[in-house]
């Protein structure tokens, strides 16, 4: 959310930024009547996404055992918790049933009228092809009596904006003197701190880990991270092989698209790890390998991210360029290759850096998993680290914590970022 | 003994029609019993107003649609799917992003299973021909728009076709570019350099069709079918000033605006009357442009549709629906292609604003059935508003639900500049009340 904000903010169009400044808006009022209306999109859906995520570590952290503390908080996720050790299966089954009724209910009520509500601020001047519908806001607008709920609200807006804060800034306002040598002046100062920052933090972790901790430690943990590394490339590259076509062929016929989007965005919504201990009773009950057979449990809940984002690009494909490949007699396998993978490359690399990103999280919750008095556990970083909190060993929690870091950002930085940017820059479409 | 065998034309149409499902059950008929066919060494124009089916005739002969019923043949062969000997340019040129000019030329004999180094020869050989030498390496998003529909043509043309087919293909270019290219074209074309026997374009713009077709049928909208058929037999390079090139353009331009008579006002439950009439959308502004442009100097009152076009530099769809919309409100009448103010107009353009909008209004609800309908309807109710769903609904017994909307958005428009009713877009409703 906060990177979307920093992404709008960013890219403000320069001529209603000009139009505020020559009505003599303030910093304050130009917040509340450009920025933040013009991040509101952006916002909205971020928002979406990072309340699936929240509920996957909500209901695996309600019940959590740190050496010898054991916490249960009240809730679905101590309750699946529960159910997990008392071995019942219907127990589950609840909760999962529960867990859908409450996802569709929040998504009716809540996220679906606001991202409805937020297209009026979409920027673009000519009417997009589909505005986002709701039930619930056409029902919000059209009644008198609930429309009467939003009078408080509004009225509080329009008076917080209009407060005649007129801050005095100690340097030159921010626009006029982008290229002037006091801003980079300030430019260096802030890296200098956010570098001094870093190298303190990291003499900090050294210094912990150093006291209690060999190098063979290390070479442990980087050894199972590169583990749990293989398999999120393994299991994204299926995911890919198996939902690319599908999406692709979804995403090509628009009626079914309409129909099936919003049931993916669901599924990704859904918190995966509540479904997670039928797998588990399989796996127990055919003594099947836990290494191989726990590693899809990663992928369960993010494999959707990558089926609606290709869904997404194939429905934006152009119509004219479906056109003249069909015109031109491009088919087979030349037409996956030529036509359509480039189409969609953008999309699919959003949704599976978001795939992946997902996958490292849930590899902590997914790589050990327990059965009763049953406990699988394959070989990786996150039953490192699992097994570190439960033991309460804090140093090996540190240096697990730390090596999944830099694995995570390494591996973005030097996988997925270049690929997004080859993506923008050869295969952006328009 | 002389065989008289009359060569086989390369595409044979015969009562092709095509319709699409509407939402309400029934089906909107796009294309009406259209008969065609193009023999070798011709360059055939389908013209016509946006909406009378010329598009989908060209893409059923393409192979990308398949027609609701009827015959369609290229070669001798029934059409299924696209057929061998066809290539075609489009109106917003579909380049392939990531390909490079050469890779671009060369997809389609990629596709023929053309070897590569023969491959490249050809496409080289294209490119040299339509004036891209030098720009082989470079990226669609790097070119300028016509630079782009050179590498589309350039791309039809390395195949070989029979039949070239072109849809719209210089109206996403600026003047300037259009004229070079259409040019080149025909100059191409007279010196036979064209590796192609046959063209079909088709085309809003009735200058462009004189100039480069030898046969032009026109099209008329809602269902599309074939009105006229025109043959130009004026040799190559055509002069736009020569007397008859003028005189052919002006009768087109009659024939295509022939409705003449203002529309009878309510014979309801007859498409294309009374309150099932498709409005396009023309704003306020121009519609009070036209009137002023109309009474001043050099008109007086009176113009040639062909020359205000140029004038005023509108496409002849947007005139086409201006000046019927000036007709419609009973402004100005439409005759053998002529723009003629009526009393009302001429009073009109001497108004100030206000006193005009009152004039606009009278005129709008007399006119104009749907406004009355609607004024009518929130008289009635007692809260003095109604849904816009339920007139929607109605439009939609006679027309598709995409002019149902255009028609609806023009009521909008119009409506709230003659201040007859207000619109609140959000909760989509029609009201008397004034907006808060």
């Amino acid at each position: 959310m906060t990177f979307s904000m920093y992404q709008s903010l960013r890219n403000v169009p320069k001529d209603l930024e000009e139009a505020t400044a020559s009505f003599h808006l303030s910093g304050w009022q130009r917040f509340w009547r450009l920025d933040v209306p013009f991040a509101v999109p952006g916002l909205v859906w971020n928002t979406m996404m990072s309340m699936s995520g929240g509920w996957f570590f909500v209901v695996a952290s309600e019940a959590i055992t740190v050496g010898d503390t054991t916490v249960t908080l009240p809730g679905v996720g101590s309750y699946v918790a529960l159910a997990i050790k008392q071995q019942n299966l219907p127990a589950v089954g609840y909760a999962v049933l529960t867990m859908l009724a409450v996802i569709v209910l929040y998504d009716q009520f809540l996220f679906r009228p606001i991202v409805a509500w937020a297209d009026k601020f979409r920027f673009e001047q000519t009417a997009s092809g589909t505005a986002p519908d709701s039930w619930m806001l056409d029902l919000f607008r059209r009644t008198r009596a609930l429309r009467a709920l939003s009078w408080p609200f509004v009225a509080l807006q329009s008076m917080v904006s209009s407060i005649p804060f007129r801050w005095r800034l100690p340097w030159p306002a921010a626009r006029a003197s982008r290229e002037e040598p006091s801003s980079r002046l300030l430019d260096i100062a802030w890296y200098a701190v956010i570098a001094a920052g870093t190298a303190y933090a990291g003499w900090q972790i050294y210094g912990y880990l150093a006291a209690s901790l060999s190098p063979r430690d290390l070479a442990v943990a980087v050894g199972v991270g590169f583990v749990t590394l293989a398999r999120v490339l393994v299991l994204i590259a299926l995911a890919s092989v198996i939902w690319v076509p599908i999406g692709v062929w979804i995403g090509l016929r628009p009626k079914l698209a309409e129909r099936v989007q919003p049931l993916v965005q669901f599924l990704a919504a859904f918190p995966a790890n509540i479904a997670f201990p039928a797998f588990v009773v399989a796996i127990v009950h055919f003594s099947l390998n836990a290494d191989v057979w726990l590693s899809p449990l990663m992928i369960l809940g993010t494999q959707w991210y990558i089926l609606f984002n290709v869904i997404a690009g194939a429905s934006a494909f152009p119509t004219d360029l479906r056109e003249a490949a069909s015109s031109f007699q491009l088919t087979g396998w030349r037409w996956w290759v030529k036509v359509i993978l480039p189409g969609i490359f953008p999309y699919y690399v959003t949704g599976a850096i978001t795939a992946s990103g997902g996958s490292w999280n849930a590899s902590i919750v997914a790589e050990v998993a327990s059965w009763g008095d049953e406990q699988l556990t394959a070989t990786g970083l996150g039953a490192y680290i699992a097994a570190a909190t439960t033991a309460g060993d804090f140093p090996r929690v540190v240096l697990g914590i730390t090596v999944m870091c830099i694995f995570v950002t390494l591996f973005n930085r030097l996988l997925w970022r270049p690929l997004y940017a080859f993506g923008e820059r050869r295969l952006r479409l328009g | 003994m002389l065989d008289t065998v009359t060569p086989k034309p390369l595409v044979d149409i015969h009562k092709v029609s095509r319709s699409f499902p509407k939402g309400s059950g029934d089906d909107l008929l796009v294309l009406e019993n259209v008969d065609l066919t193009i023999q070798s060494g011709e360059i055939v124009g389908l013209l016509g107003r946006s909406g009378s089916g010329k598009s989908t005739l060209l893409r059923i002969i393409a192979g990308l649609i398949k027609p609701s019923s009827g015959s369609a043949a290229c070669r001798g062969e029934a059409i299924q799917g696209p057929p061998n000997g066809v290539a075609m340019v489009f109106q917003s040129f579909a380049l392939f992003p990531w390909l490079t000019v050469l890779q671009n030329v060369e997809l389609g004999l990629e596709a023929l299973g053309i070897e590569p180094a023969e491959r490249k020869k050809r496409a080289l050989a294209a490119i040299d021909l339509i004036g891209l030498d030098g720009f082989e390496s470079a990226f669609p998003k790097e070119l300028s728009g016509g630079m782009r529909q050179r590498v589309g043509f350039a791309r039809a043309l390395v195949v070989h076709p029979d039949l070239l087919l072109m849809d719209e293909p210089f109206s996403a270019l600026d003047v300037l570019t259009a004229e070079t290219l259409r040019t080149d074209i025909i100059d191409l074309w007279i010196e036979g350099r064209l590796p192609i026997k046959s063209v079909l374009m088709v085309t809003h713009n009735i200058e462009e069709a004189v100039l480069m077709c030898d046969r032009i049928l026109v099209f008329s909208s809602n269902p599309g079918r074939v009105a006229a058929e025109i043959k130009v037999e004026l040799p190559h390079p055509r002069n736009r000033l020569d007397p008859q090139f003028r005189q052919l353009v002006d009768s087109i331009y009659a024939r295509m605006t022939q409705r003449a008579e203002p529309r009878a006002p309510s014979i309801e439950g007859i498409q294309g009357t009374g309150v099932g009439m498709v409005l396009n959308h023309v704003s306020s502004n121009l519609i009070s442009g036209l009137i002023e442009s109309l009474a001043g100097d050099p008109y007086h009152g009176h113009a040639d549709l062909p020359v205000l076009a140029a004038s005023l530099q509108l496409e002849s769809d947007e005139l086409f629906h201006l000046a019927e919309a000036l007709q419609l409100l009973r402004f100005a009448t439409l005759n053998d292609g002529d723009l003629t103010l009526t009393d009302a107009g001429k009073r009109f353009a001497n108004l100030e604003t206000d006193a005009r909008k009152k004039l606009f209004a009278e005129h709008l609800v007399a006119y104009v059935p749907l406004v009355g309908l609607i004024r009518r309807v929130l008289d009635e109710r007692p809260t003095h508003s109604a849904p816009a769903a339920r007139f929607r609904n109605e439009l939609e017994d006679y027309m598709s639900e995409d002019y149902a909307d255009e028609t609806l958005h023009t009521i909008v428009s119009w409506g709230r500049y003659a201040e007859v009713f207000a619109y609140d877009e959000q909760s989509e409703a029609f009201s008397l009340e004034n907006p808060h």
